[in-house]
């Protein structure tokens, strides 16, 4: 599995390890652990609503954080819940962006079931790392 | 799920044992401490505390402009940043800082208890009838909407700015609930030119939800032994055998996101403009009168009021559903508010430090203000009394209303919020399911309607200290003294 509930990291909150042999695998993983986070099965969110963004930030580190963030945004907002995405990331000199097609569907909780709601993502020991497989996130979730 | 476990590399500090609840960790235990941080808790509640609450309420001793201690109350666990239980003081005056690490991501999350003349017996028939009414009326869980129906400008323009005062002039509520809130319900300092349009967009519509988690709305019992200080208690409007209502939430994605956006500016002026360096970038801080933290107080204040709105409509509801169960008015079923309060605030008050009044930022993450009698902090109503403190419980233990205690300076009066968790919320759920345990607490008399099975099981009272622990700790260090137990039988969870 691309990404992984760490058990004891914290007592009230969420943390989750992220994987991907690219960028690309990395943000999605994180993508799918944030909806993982709050519905208990992921694929029975169908892509039935799309969101389109593009986000730019000083480091990747910073990059995935704020994408993580706007999932969270849509969440409230309008409701809806991300299954899938279609990434494209790119480093322009010291900027790094993320255009970035969500693909999901609004809450329904006749049909997913429903654990807790993410309020935010924390910088407590919050991490993006490369490594030899690719990239590896340490991500806390305040719910 | 897959999940993975983690060993603590974390090391225990070695204590100093002031009193029987108070124990320090001496500012030399970690490089950069400007002050020694302070545990409230009996032996037996220190020795069950996660190491990682050690490492966070040092890490927050090395902030700017702290007075006195890094406190960390009975019920302190790990969080983000600040543990929880946190509560840290800054002199504005002093390059004091402010930190929205040490307030939270939920701002002015809560608690309120409202009365009812009801007892046991008379709701006991209509238990399940009010639970799922309750469920209907007040949205929870992940993705809920509020029936406050506003325009994003009337969000911005009124109820981040007037907070409970806005719903009482709509009709939710009534006059005297203001009375019997924190700050009359409104922080006058907010100003919602600083608040972004995304959380607007996310916290507009969520006026009058519960949220997740461990936020809950509960009807609760006052078992005649759980009263400990009876003339407190018949004035405050309780009796024996009362049924109560009892709720947990806060400013929803609004103040969510506020906390956010000022997270990510504070982390980019913080070193660079201010020399400020810290241990962990959730503890991102600016000098409390710097343009940053100007503000990100006023931003703040704003989801102060969305809080205090939202549990305000909330109250509304209540009183509409037990008017509807009972056919009486909310007046004739005497559904007066106690108390409203906050356990997730940074709140500009004065205090004495080593004999001089200063003006502090005093930061409580996941602790409740605990005024002792006097302070001009306690709404007039209460003033003479000290200031109500509700500590909430898990779903199965009960909660406790208590007051302001005559040692709460020692605190910059803070107390608990709380039971405070002992276990992950994974581990909960690998413990239990939410359906046998719901199927379980209706065997000892407690219906529970929720929005997520698996929500439940993290709430199990396993996974909790027991609150009976933490109140005896704060009564004996003099800090909040117990007036009464609630226990729960029925409960809406998110």
């Amino acid at each position: 599995m691309p990404y992984r509930f760490i058990e004891d990291r914290t007592m009230a909150d969420v943390a989750f390890t992220a994987e991907g042999r690219s960028l690309v695998e990395l943000f999605t993983s994180a993508g799918l652990a944030v909806t993982a986070t709050m519905v208990k099965d992921v694929s029975k969110i169908e892509h039935l609503a799309t969101k389109h963004f593009s986000l730019q930030a000083e480091n990747i580190e910073m990059l995935l954080f704020i994408f993580l963030q706007e999932l969270i945004f849509y969440k409230d907002a309008e409701l809806l819940l991300f299954s899938g995405f279609d990434l494209d990331i790119s480093q322009k000199g010291e900027i790094w962006r993320l255009r970035a097609r969500a693909m999901g569907e609004e809450i329904d909780p006749d049909i997913h079931e429903l654990i807790v709601d993410v309020k935010a993502v924390s910088l407590h020991r919050y991490s993006v790392e490369e490594t030899p497989e690719g990239w590896r996130a340490e991500v806390m979730l305040d719910v | 799920m897959e999940t993975v476990k983690e060993e603590s590399k974390i090391q225990k500090p070695a204590f100093i044992k002031i009193s029987d609840v108070v124990w320090d960790i001496p500012s030399d235990f970690k490089h950069g401490m400007r002050v020694p941080a302070r545990i409230i808790a009996t032996r037996k509640l220190i020795e069950t505390m996660d190491l990682t609450v050690y490492d966070q309420i040092t890490n927050v001793a090395t902030l700017p402009g702290i007075q006195r201690y890094a406190f960390c109350m009975p019920d302190g666990h790990s969080g983000y940043g600040f543990p929880i239980g946190g509560v840290a003081a800054f002199d504005v005056n002093e390059g004091g800082v402010i930190s929205p690490g040490g307030i939270g991501f939920d701002i002015n999350c809560g608690m309120r208890l409202v009365l009812t003349n009801l007892t046991r017996d008379e709701v006991t028939p209509h238990l399940r009838t009010l639970v799922e009414k309750l469920f209907r009326s007040v949205p929870a869980g992940v993705g809920s909407r509020g029936f406050v129906r506003l325009s994003k400008e009337e969000f911005r323009d009124k109820v981040a700015m007037q907070g409970a005062r806005w719903a009482v002039s709509e009709g939710y509520g009534w006059r005297e609930d203001l009375e019997r809130t924190e700050l009359g319900g409104r922080a006058s300092w907010a100003d919602s030119s600083k608040v972004s349009q995304k959380a607007i967009d996310r916290g507009f519509n969520q006026i009058g939800t519960l949220g997740s988690g461990n936020h809950y709305l509960e009807i609760q019992w006052l078992k005649p032994e759980n009263i400990f200080n009876e003339k407190l208690a018949a004035k405050w409007g309780l009796f024996p055998d009362q049924i109560v209502v009892m709720f947990h939430c806060g400013s929803r994605g609004f103040g969510h996101q506020v906390a956010t956006d000022y997270l990510l500016l504070f982390l980019s002026v913080m070193e660079r403009k201010y020399g400020i360096k810290i241990l962990d970038r959730e503890l991102a801080c600016a000098p409390f009168f710097s343009p940053e933290g100007q503000n990100y107080f006023r931003a703040m204040g704003c989801a102060v009021n969305m809080s205090f709105a939202n549990r305000q409509v909330i109250l509304h509801r209540i009183r509409e559903v037990f008017s509807e169960v009972f056919g009486k008015g909310p007046e004739k079923l005497g559904l007066h508010m106690l108390f409203d309060i906050s356990h997730n605030r940074g709140t500009f008050e004065k205090h004495d430090v080593d004999g001089k009044v200063k003006e502090l930022i005093v930061h409580r993450k996941g602790a409740t203000g605990s005024y002792h009698p006097g302070r001009e902090e306690i709404p007039e109503y209460y003033r003479k009394d000290g200031s109500p403190v509700i500590i909430g419980g898990s779903m199965e233990t009960g909660s406790y209303l208590l007051v302001g205690g005559p040692k709460s300076p020692d605190t910059f009066c803070s107390t608990a919020h709380g039971s405070g968790r002992t276990m992950s919320r994974t581990k909960a759920r690998k413990m239990v399911r939410g359906s046998e345990l719901l199927r379980e607490l209706e065997g000892k008399g407690i219906y529970i309607r929720t929005a997520s099975y698996a929500g439940v099981a993290e709430e199990a009272g396993f996974a909790y200290k027991n609150i009976d622990d933490v109140v005896e700790a704060a009564a004996i260090a003099g800090i909040s003294l117990p007036v009464a137990k609630l226990v729960p039988i029925g409960n809406v969870k998110g």
